[in-house]
């Protein structure tokens, strides 16, 4: 299982702050760039917000590139550019 | 060293803190954010702040370490606010102490730069036409140039096209 999390403004504009994904509908190993990918295809209403370029991936509260791999027992986390400070 | 805290705090405590029994250290400089009334042609009435609570503490550690990896530093505390926040409220307490002001005055700067661009926090401000998320800033991501010799810096720029997650 994989657990999504959501943070800021594309937290709201989805409408969804977390969801657990079963390995097996994602295929891992797999890569962070892949994960947004399907979810972009399993969640239509989700696309035009998922295609934000400016949007940062995490794996286990690290920032990450898009190649980098995915592994069952995960923690994703999409957000969009931060502004704190 | 690092916290993360709904409640406010207090300057002179840290400034204490930072400076109390630190014989070797001549430098100590602190630096503090306050919500501003008036941010990106919208008049602001309160600001709520968002983070990643899991991965807030650790982007601010690996932040610090690199200060100290740079520079020869004492002492350093990070204190970030989250939650509601009014006009004028203290957000962010930076405080560096170093043998020498040099190091201090600028891995303070290199914290908030950093802290600016990597750590989890997100900003919504209640502004008169209703609430707004706070959009990141190119002089924010521009200003970690300052941080980079050249050849870094195409690295860098490498790495953030890479991170892209639509291609």
């Amino acid at each position: 299982m994989i657990r999504v999390l959501f943070f800021g403004q594309l937290k709201e504009q989805l409408e969804c702050a977390a969801l657990d994904l079963d390995t097996q509908s994602i295929a891992t190993p797999s890569t962070l760039g892949a994960l947004l990918n399907y979810l972009r295809h399993a969640y239509p209403q989700w696309r035009d917000q998922l295609q934000d370029k400016s949007i940062l991936g995490a794996i286990n509260q690290t920032l990450v590139s898009s190649e980098h791999r995915l592994l069952d027992g995960d923690e994703v986390a999409f957000f969009p550019p931060v502004t704190g400070g | 060293m690092i916290s993360v805290q709904f409640q406010d705090f207090d300057f002179g405590h840290e400034y204490q803190q930072l400076a109390a029994n630190n014989s070797k250290d001549g430098a100590v400089v602190c630096f503090v954010g306050l919500v501003r009334n008036y941010n990106q042609a919208h008049s602001v009435t309160g600001l709520h702040l968002e983070h990643y609570p899991g991965m807030t503490h650790k982007a601010l550690e690996n932040i610090v370490a690199e200060a100290k990896a740079r520079w020869s530093l004492g002492r350093v505390k990070v204190i970030h606010r989250v939650g509601d926040l009014g006009i004028s409220d203290q957000i962010v307490f930076v405080g560096v102490t170093s043998r020498h002001r040099e190091a201090a005055f600028a891995a303070n700067q290199f914290i908030m730069d950093y802290l600016k661009n990597f750590a989890p926090f997100w900003k919504k401000e209640l502004t008169v036409d209703g609430p707004r998320w706070v959009e990141a800033q190119t002089k924010d991501h521009a200003a970690l140039s300052r941080w980079q010799s050249p050849k870094a810096a195409m690295n860098q720029a490498k790495k953030s096209s890479n991170n892209e997650m639509v291609t």
